[in-house]
């Protein structure tokens, strides 16, 4: 056999010389064109830099009020658009916007408001009741599929409006009587309607341009805008920039020209961008790295603050041995809290034995249960798993992410040291984990909250038993009925009394949820270089109040 | 010829990508609406997928996809509402386009020297420190070489800004941690070519014909070892040019790259195809420049 | 011809002047011991912390890999050789474990690689025209779907159901062993198209070469040209594409566990741990343990194999005359 070898004619003369001479040419060409590309990177985007320029969290997915529920949506949107009334920096009580003042009937359902004359779109003409009127007819529109929609549910046929089974827009419980005056009429007295009417949602849109532009019309140029600020850019991935609306009402109360939001998801990005000056202020809870919170809250620019957030996690209620309330109470007796909060989250967050945030106007929450392992496990026994026998292995559903891994994992080693219980992780990812949620095809699933207005509603509202985010297969027909006793109460007194009755129910007897800690929130800022950001429970901050120091 | 006819393919091609791509992406569970918090009532549930047609049959979506594809419309995004995947796209493209070309550039720029320079000195300990250091840069992902170059040439020295994309010399280490990886596979497959060709008849013929060493290197090993980098650099460009996730995270570029694996994971089905029928369309014509240079630089290569 | 002795020389075979080359190589041998040393300790290190032996050894030794324990973020020491992480577990006990992991889709991205890769690219470039063609777009398809989409897919749709057929065939059957064989499927997936596409490159370059035509002349087969006469000259490429290919998947594991789709904890990867250990760089505080001894012992792991590669070339190459 002639063994493999390689033989090569080398092609003759000019032509073969003449190759390499083009393959050279076409190398060092390419080298230039690649400079050439080099230097013109960002050209074009000599911006001078905003005033304020602020780490805002995730890419706002809209900036249309009707349809956002984001965060940081929300912090962009309330720049721009303005609702009847809006929460004041320091205290995060509502105070009047859009309108000048209002009067409320004797029975709480009832609201007359009376707008200001002199509230302009920035782009020029009135802002009336109409436009109001407008915008909220809008959100309970069915066919703008609206996710917040429920936060007008109060209003009258709203909710009807929303569920397909009223089809006239016009029968919405929101009335003008004239063109700066509104009518709402509610289904049942709120003391918390004023905070709503600051809701995001419930901002006023400028109907002609959406009427003109359909979906896009935020792209749209000029957009006219209702709120403090006009949209300068919207470029995506890259920054939202914001401008001072001079047309505004409070326009001598702004205190900045230009601000720029960036959207950064990475938590060392955000923390390289604001230690190296590129940004002012860090101001979403997830971009803290948790690693470096023992050392960072130390310095002067970390500010804490609690909020109204809670995580807790969910048991599924339909699922043996689930469904029975001494093997929850057992699980959740048998978890050191405080051992989650100092040694894997170090915001100095609060444990939690009940689901309403402390820091609830008008309201304390009842206590729940606390850390107890040997009635965790007496509980257990009783239950029919004595020392965890029989007890059949069970998943912890939860989505990835670094905190809520760890949180996972020394709850298994909780469970199965002190009560020795089998757990199994079972990390997806979000849509995933969202999706299987709302099957409740689980065992136990992480989960937090938020609250959208200060008032223990709504965090309490969700475990009745048709709200869709209950999630957890509870039933009860007390906890429901006790709910609907409390929001037709006027009297906040007894409201309050009622809806602790409530809460207690939920998280001390019958524990379809285990709440593990209350939320703090954290915001990066030189108070040396920057005033004007004020800390309260919601996490709000209107941007008009925030300043460079000079 | 050869290139009309391989032109010709892309068009059922990219047929076939974007119909897997469209099932692909359906498939997965959970949907582009799907919230931590569930919508006041099921109508609002109904409407939203109405409106982005989602609960038509998956042939009539599809077609309807087409449809819109003909006149050059990629569709709304369905997590960026207010946004067309077009918007995004050109938006993103240039900047990812640039990013891609500049490390693909610094990645050729360091693998073929290195590869060339160490199968010369093969076996010496040049050689040895050579590989050593491209396999280093093998090794080492992204994900942490941008963060360390962050770490001590922006922060600490304040050679170069920590991130976004305003001036070239923002360019600088975004394309060294999308560029380093590739290059020392570059040097590798390179070095690889060279110890192949250099061992080939032809060369020992040329040396015995008393030509200089360095002609023989550059005139005649050069263009052959280069092949088997040629090959790699079609898939790697176009893997280069739709952006970098990792870099481009790391580094705040508002580039294209994050949406790729974003979108996938936000199931927005329209930004998801959108984004593969780019990259397939660039993949496919990159190929094919490819395989064209082959037959420019070895001689012996026809296509029939 | 084919006698033992030719001018009074002993002649060896092909094969035995092969391991003679490979021998002489010193830093593959070296490498290839490295590579041996280091399966032996992965798989006898559940045992170093068996009752029966933990006692003679140090303690560093002996940690089980999921233990949590108070010792949170130690630097390296006495106790923990590799220090620990922000639950306490030790970090030698982990990257001993997730040798095994690494290793194995190492493996399997190098064998999937290696096998359809090969395969299908030099019936590519051999056949050439429009089989090439096509076998060329087939491979453009599949490179240009995400694989991240499609890794999610496999994972959500077929995790369930396959994890309930396994429960049923091997009675209390590791989960866990689930996710890794769909990782494996879904790695294995993505890593020949480049390889096929190399392959096929210099298969088309070579097929035109007079020693085909010679070979063929003496009625060599299409097979016997492809394998005894083509593939041998490119073994060069192969190996070191091969040996660019492990680190490849390893690091592409280390990419879907950044994003949350790859190992599930608390199984640990060399890639999960420099994943890991990667969000651990900024500038206030490095707890550098957590990325320093994965990545060095990754980067160790892949040099050796790669030496080892280089020693393979060099013993296979058909050119060598010694």
């Amino acid at each position: 056999m002639i063994p493999a070898r390689d033989d090569h004619d080398v092609p003759a003369g000019m032509n073969y010389f003449r190759r390499t001479r083009e393959s050279l040419a076409a190398y060092f060409s390419f080298l230039t064109v690649l400079l050439a590309v080099l230097s013109l990177v960002g050209c074009g985007k000599n911006e001078p830099r905003a005033d304020i320029t602020i780490i805002n969290g995730a890419e706002p997915e809209s900036l249309d009020p009707a349809i956002i529920t984001g965060q940081p949506d929300g912090r962009v949107v309330g720049a721009l658009f303005e609702g009847l009334t809006r929460l004041n920096a320091k205290t995060a009580t509502p105070e009047p916007a859009l309108a000048e003042r209002w009067e409320i009937s004797p029975d709480g359902k009832m609201y007359t408001f009376h707008l200001r004359t002199n509230a302009v779109w920035s782009t020029g003409g009135s802002i009336t009741a109409e436009d109001v009127v407008y915008s909220w007819r809008r959100v309970v529109d069915p066919l703008t599929a609206s996710d917040y929609a429920g936060q007008l549910f109060l209003v009258k046929n709203a909710e009807e409006i929303n569920g397909g089974k009223i089809k006239d827009l016009a029968a919405l419980g929101a009335q003008v009587l004239d063109p700066y005056t509104l009518r709402v009429e509610l289904v049942a007295p709120a003391s918390f309607f004023l905070d709503l009417c600051a809701f995001r949602t419930l901002a006023v849109v400028p109907r002609a341009t959406i009427e003109k532009y359909g979906d896009q019309w935020i792209m749209a140029r000029p957009l006219p805008t209702s709120g403090p600020y006009t949209l300068d850019a919207w470029r995506i991935r890259d920054k939202i920039r914001v401008r001072k609306n001079p047309r505004h009402w409070d326009a001598a109360n702004v205190q900045n020209e230009v601000v720029d939001f960036l959207p950064v998801e990475s938590p060392n990005t955000a923390l390289n961008l604001y230690e190296s000056g590129a940004a002012d202020i860090i101001w979403d809870k997830g971009l803290v790295p948790t690693e470096l919170l023992d050392i960072l809250r130390k310095r002067t620019d970390c500010h804490n603050f609690d909020y109204l957030g809670t995580y807790f996690y969910r048991y599924n209620t339909t699922h043996k041995p689930f469904d029975d309330p001494r093997v929850r109470k057992a699980l959740l007796l048998a978890v050191d809290k405080r051992r989650l909060v100092e040694r894997i989250t170090r915001a100095g967050e609060k444990t939690a034995s009940h689901l309403t945030p402390p820091g609830m106007a008008n309201y304390t929450a009842p206590e729940g249960l606390g850390y107890d392992p040997a009635l965790a496990k007496k509980l257990l026994s009783e239950a029919g798993f004595p020392g965890g026998k029989g007890f059949p292995p069970f998943q912890y559903l939860y989505n990835s992410s670094k905190v809520h891994e760890q949180i996972a994992v020394e709850l298994q080693q909780m469970w199965k040291e002190t009560l020795g219980l089998k757990m199994e992780l079972r990390q997806t990812e979000w849509k995933v984990y969202l999706a299987e949620q709302s099957k409740t095809n689980y065992h136990l699933c992480r989960s937090s909250w938020i609250g959208d207005y200060n008032d223990p509603n709504t965090f309490l509202d969700m475990f009745m038993s048709n709200n869709g985010n209950n999630r957890t297969g509870w039933v009860n027909a007390r906890y429901d009925q006790l709910m609907r006793d409390a929001n037709q109460q006027t009297d906040v007194k007894r409201r309050a009394a009622l809806l602790r009755e409530a809460e207690t129910l939920l998280i001390r007897d019958e524990l379809p949820i285990a709440p593990l800690y209350f939320y703090v929130g954290v915001t990066f800022y030189d108070p040396k270089k920057i005033e004007g950001i004020y800390s309260n429970v919601l996490d709000e901050h209107p941007i008009y109040t925030i300043r460079k120091k000079r | 010829m050869y290139f009309f006819k391989r032109a010709l393919y892309l068009i059922p091609l990219l047929l076939v990508i974007s119909f897997l791509a469209f099932v692909l992406v359906r498939v997965a569970p959970g949907g582009p609406f799907d919230k931590e918090r569930k919508p006041a009532s099921p109508e609002i549930e109904r409407n939203l997928k109405a409106k982005y047609h989602l609960d038509e049959p998956l042939w009539k979506q599809y077609a309807r996809y087409l449809a819109g594809l003909a006149r050059g419309d990629f569709g709304p995004s369905l997590k960026y509402r207010n946004h067309t995947v077009n918007d995004i796209l050109l938006q993103g493209l240039p900047v990812s386009l640039s990013l891609g070309f500049i490390a693909f550039g610094f990645a050729q720029a360091i693998g073929i020297p290195l590869g060339f320079y160490t199968a010369v000195r093969r076996g010496q300990w040049a050689d040895y420190g050579g590989s050593f250091l491209a396999l280093l840069a093998v090794c080492v992902p992204g994900f942490v070489v941008g963060p360390l170059l962050i770490m001590w040439l922006a922060v600490k020295f304040h050679w170069f800004p920590v991130g976004l994309w305003e001036t070239p010399w923002h360019a600088v280490l975004p394309m060294v941690a999308l560029g380093l990886y590739f290059g020392g596979k570059i040097a590798r497959l390179m070095r690889e070519g060279m110890l192949n060709t250099l061992s080939a008849e032809y060369i020992t013929t040329a040396r015995a014909k008393g030509l200089r060493e360095s002609v023989i290197l550059w005139k005649h090993a050069f263009r052959l070892a280069v092949l088997p980098v040629l090959s790699y650099s079609g898939p790697l460009l176009a893997d280069l040019l739709t952006g970098s996730f990792v870099v481009e995270n790391i580094f705040q570029i508002p580039g294209v790259g994050v949406f790729l694996v974003n979108s996938s994971l936000n199931r927005d089905y329209t930004m998801v195809v959108g984004l593969v029928l780019l990259y397939a369309a660039l993949l496919v014509v990159l190929n094919l420049l490819v395989d064209l240079s082959y037959s420019l630089l070895d001689p012996r290569v026809k296509h029939e | 011809m084919s006698d033992r002795t030719l001018n009074g020389r002993e002649r060896l075979t092909p094969s035995q002047r092969a391991r003679r080359r490979f021998m002489s190589h010193r830093v593959a041998m070296a490498s290839g011991a490295f590579v041996v040393a280091l399966i032996l300790l992965v798989l006898a290190w559940p045992i170093f912390s068996h009752p029966t032996f933990a006692p003679h050894l140090p303690q560093a030794l002996t940690w089980a890999p999921d233990k949590l324990n108070d010792a949170q973020f130690h630097p390296p020491s006495a106790a923990h050789w590799f220090g620990t992480d922000a639950l306490g577990r030790d970090q030698l006990a982990r990257v001993a474990v997730g040798a095994r992991v690494s290793l194995l889709v190492g493996a399997v991205g190098a064998g999937v690689s290696l096998i359809i890769g090969v395969l299908w690219g030099a019936i590519s470039g051999y056949v050439g025209g429009r089989t090439d063609s096509m076998m060329m777009r087939f491979v453009d398809i599949l490179y240009s779907l995400p694989s991240i989409i499609f890794v999610i897919v496999l994972i959500t749709t077929l995790e369930v159901l396959v994890k309930q057929w396994m429960a049923k065939i091997f009675v209390g059957g590791a989960p866990e062993a689930v996710r890794l064989l769909f990782l494996f499927f879904g790695i294995g997936a993505v890593s020949w198209l480049t390889m096929a596409r190399i392959v096929r490159g210099e298969v088309l370059s070579l097929r035109t070469r007079q020693f085909v035509d010679a070979s063929r002349a003496l009625g060599a087969g299409h097979a016997q040209l492809l394998f005894r006469h083509i593939l041998p000259n490119i073994s060069g490429v192969i190996i070191v594409y091969l040996a660019l290919t492990v680190p490849s998947v390893i690091l592409y594991e280390s990419f879907l566990s950044y994003l949350g789709l790859g190992i599930q904890p608390p199984m640990a990867s060399w890639g999960s741990l420099i994943a890991d250990g990667a969000q651990q760089i900024n500038p206030i505080r490095i707890y550098w343990w957590l990325l320093v001894f994965p990545a060095g012992v990754l980067t160790a792991t892949l040099l050796a194999l790669s030496f080892l590669g280089d020693g393979l070339r060099d013993a296979l190459d058909p050119r060598a005359n010694r």
